[in-house]
């Protein structure tokens, strides 16, 4: 135990009465990421899980992993090929990690420096929930977006998405879809269009990244790509979110551990097919005869309702209402998509949407136990006269 | 009559160290004590005086609030002490106990030609009432109110928690009798709720709704019955007892005095020999935890109740009024490295499949207190749902203690749940959620404000 002992000695300052006692938020922050604490239980339950907070977001972060190396791999390969370059497999991996490890970098830094920064202010230890957002910004964003950008995003999901709430578990909206919107509103250009989605695109002629979802809003129905292409997701797009088998990968681990909402992701996937069918039947333009099927399996939707609408603090909280939410964002994913050609991407407007009505759906639900209740106590009251 | 109660949510941890089924006589105690922190929101007003000399059945204190209910002394002695503490609250009384118990003819009492109230002042002069709780508030029952109904539960399903098939083993005629007179007190039904599938004598009690009840924790508890019952109601009283505190009542009237013996579980891993003994409520400790084997060296935490909803006491503290079941476990003030991993420190189960235990549904644990974490915020949903066999939100229901806001409280079904109830959403929570002591603070509320 002489790490322990070490760190014990460097916590001295930290401790009550000391002269960085302040700063104690930040030191153990550190030192629980280290070693779990050798708190015991005081109150209430005198054994307790083995799962915390810290176990629950490492698990998402698991999750995330494999569109993560596959968004990777993508980002390099969208470049080669695009480019006709010659390339083996190990180039593609270097390409992207150097556009995508600068990000996740940045993304961190400004995240947890800001969460530090709030913990120290306010009091509290650091939440653990910023390890998920840290990650997921880059992975939703283009690749080619400025790395400035991406921390300007942060601050503000971070600052104003979550912490002008009052900190992690009270915030109403997704702060990585928050993150994202304001770059998507804020700078436009870097964040839709023909040349975002491979990177170097805007610097040179002659590639064509448009994403699926954006040749078909412009009313184009040659597509380049196949069915397998889009599974696999060897297709442009934000960097992680084109794979729709690593994102089943991931759905497969949160769903298994237990840690993400199986109810939101399968009511999801159902809202999205039937909308899809029903525009199918419809097919009045290239977007609405677009198979139902492909639907799910182009743009983000895959990795919205996996990783972004199961986010337990912005989704709704009930079982019933999580059959809704998902439900929901399914429909509107796909209704956005087909009725805004401006916004060939539904699944980020469709789940912040979701995330403010969430609150409203539990409402409802939560209603209904109460008036079963007082129900209950009238007819017992009428029995006994 | 009987009726079938399955529960689905909920969570059975399997831990070492069950008490075996050996009952043994613990040597007659030297001192027992009366803790008033057993007794919810009591103020003793004392009757007594140190180096007093008393008698079984003598008045120790009564409740300020309510002077019929009466706490009584369950041995020959003198009071040794009056402990206070700040503001001069007593914190707990102790007798030392006759080397000499006087012989007490026994005199039975005909309870069934005393109506109601002459049997209730027979309990309360007694010092039997304290063993009468009431729902919702989960607090000793105010003897005014016609409760709409009694519960028992003869079962436990706490890891690692006594069984009450073998503590009425030979008590069977006191918890019958117990029963009858319970009758007495209520116009609605006697609801005795027993383990489905384990053979009793108890469904051959007549004038007695017997339910079986199968699932996982917290199906034993008995606020989970009462819900999938007959729910409680805003305004509505419930009676509950213990099974053993049934036929200590049944052996008032059979024997015509106060003579509350206790068996006790001694029961976890660090217990050598975790067995059952036969003692008296609010007997010391020490001697029955040395009996069982206890290495006082070790850095272990003794608990006054199951591992789930007891209380931590010192080895030369006392058992208390109510429990049955005194547990052991080791104390967990380490550091585990990385202990957050998922897939490290398997040897905590857990809720989530982030740990390996999952893959051995049947391997029992020896856990520490750790608290394998820290507090936070709430961020996961669902997971208390999944160990909460009731109707009602939890989540918000907690919320709401939290701000006290008591309308709300009130429509989520606070007059349905006890903080035992909430102990599996201790346990599992991810972010450490003190949904307990939420809880009472959220029925103590109720109680000042609506009462």
């Amino acid at each position: 135990m002489n790490i322990r002992k070490t760190i014990d000695k460097l916590k001295k300052p930290f401790n009550k009465g000391e002269k960085w006692e302040r700063l104690a938020p930040a030191f153990n922050a550190l030192d629980t990421f280290l070693f779990v604490p050798k708190h015991t239980t005081k109150y209430g339950a005198h054994i307790r899980d083995a799962v915390d907070l810290k176990r629950t977001m490492i698990t998402v972060i698991i999750a995330l992993l494999p569109a993560l190396f596959y968004g990777i791999y993508n980002t390099g390969y969208q470049y080669y090929s695009q480019l006709d370059l010659e390339y083996n497999t190990l180039d593609l991996f270097i390409h992207g990690s150097l556009k995508i490890v600068p990000m996740i970098a940045v993304s961190y830094i400004v995240g947890l420096a800001i969460e530090f920064a709030f913990a120290v202010f306010r009091g509290h230890e650091v939440n653990e929930g910023y390890l998920v957002t840290g990650l997921l910004i880059p992975m939703i964003m283009p690749v080619d977006i400025p790395l400035w950008m991406v921390g300007l995003s942060v601050a503000f999901a971070v600052i104003i998405g979550k912490e002008a709430f009052g900190g992690t578990g009270m915030n109403i909206l997704n702060p990585a879809l928050t993150a994202r919107a304001f770059a998507f509103f804020a700078y436009p250009t870097y964040m839709s269009g023909n040349q975002v989605w491979v990177s170097e695109a805007s610097n040179i002629d002659g590639v064509s990244g448009e994403t699926i979802l954006g040749v078909l809003a412009s009313g184009e129905s040659s597509l380049n790509y196949d069915p397998l292409q889009m599974f696999m997701g060897s297709i442009p797009g934000s960097i992680a979110e084109t794979s729709t088998l690593m994102v089943i990968i991931g759905a497969f681990i949160l769903i298994y551990t237990g840690v993400g909402s199986w109810r939101i992701m399968v009511s999801g996937v159902i809202g999205a097919a039937i909308m899809g069918l029903l525009f199918n039947l419809w097919g009045a333009n290239e977007l609405m005869s677009f198979s139902w099927i492909n639907q799910m399996m182009v743009g983000g939707f895959a990795f919205g309702i996996v990783f972004m609408a199961t986010d337990p603090v912005s989704a709704t909280q009930t079982v019933k209402g999580k059959w809704i939410y998902g439900f929901l964002i399914g429909i509107f994913c796909i209704l956005i998509r087909v009725f805004n050609p401006a916004y060939p991407e539904g699944v980020m407007l469709a789940i912040l949407l979701m995330n403010v009505f969430a609150p409203t759906i539990d409402h409802y639900v939560i209603e209904a136990n109460i008036k079963r209740r007082k129900k209950r106590m009238i007819k017992t009251a009428l029995n006994i006269a | 009559m009987s009726n079938d109660i399955r529960i689905k949510n909920g969570l059975t941890i399997n831990l070492k160290g069950a008490a075996k089924n050996i009952v043994k006589n613990a040597p007659y105690p030297k001192s027992i004590s009366l803790n008033p922190s057993d007794f919810h929101l009591i103020i003793p007003k004392m009757v007594v005086k140190i180096d007093q000399k008393i008698n079984i059945g003598d008045v120790i204190f009564y409740s300020k609030k309510d002077e019929r209910i009466k706490f009584c002394s369950p041995v020959d002695g003198t009071i040794r002490e009056i402990v206070r503490g700040a503001k001069r609250k007593i914190i707990e009384i102790i007798i030392d106990v006759d080397k000499n118990q006087k012989n007490v003819e026994p005199k039975i009492i005909d309870f069934e030609i005393l109506n109601e109230k002459e049997i209730k002042n027979f309990i309360l002069n007694s010092g039997c009432w304290p063993f009468i709780k009431q729902r919702p508030y989960d607090i000793i029952a105010n003897p005014s109110d016609k409760p709409k109904s009694i519960f028992v539960s003869t079962f436990n399903s706490a890891p690692i928690s006594a069984d009450f098939q073998i503590i009425l083993d030979d008590q069977k005629e006191e918890f019958k009798t117990g029963l009858k007179v319970l009758s007495k007190l209520t116009d609605g039904e006697i609801n005795i709720c027993v383990k489905k599938d384990i053979p009793t004598f108890i469904n051959k009690i007549n004038n007695i709704k017997v339910h079986f009840v199968s699932g996982p924790h917290p199906s034993g508890n008995v606020g989970v019955q009462i819900h999938h019952i007959n729910p409680i109601n805003q305004g509505e009283r419930v009676w509950i007892l213990g099974p053993e505190d049934v036929a200590i009542l049944g052996r008032l009237f059979l024997k015509g005095t106060y003579n509350p013996i206790r068996t006790l579980a001694i029961s976890g891993a660090p217990v050598k020999n975790p067995q059952y003994y036969k003692t008296i409520v609010g007997s010391e400790l020490s001697e029955i935890i040395n009996d069982a084997g206890i290495d006082l060296n070790d850095s272990l935490r003794i608990i006054n109740g199951d591992v789930l909803s007891g209380v931590k006491v010192e080895p030369d503290n006392y058992i208390g009024f109510y429990n049955n079941t005194v547990s052991v476990l080791r104390e967990g003030n380490n550091y585990r490295m990385f202990g957050w991993v998922p897939f490290i420190n398997n040897e905590v189960p857990s809720i989530y499949k982030t740990s390996f235990s999952w893959l051995f549904p049947n391997k029992k644990y020896d856990l520490d207190t750790n608290l394998n974490g820290e507090e936070r915020a709430f961020v996961v949903t669902g997971e208390m749902e999944k160990v909460f066999p009731m109707d009602i939100f939890p989540m918000q229901l907690l919320k709401e203690c939290m701000v006290g806001n008591i309308d709300k409280m009130e429509n989520l079904g606070i007059y349905e749940v006890a903080p035992e109830d909430f102990s599996l959403i201790d346990y599992s929570s991810s972010s450490k959620i003190e949904a307990q002591y939420i809880i009472r603070k959220g029925l103590d509320l109720m109680i000042e404000e609506v009462g």
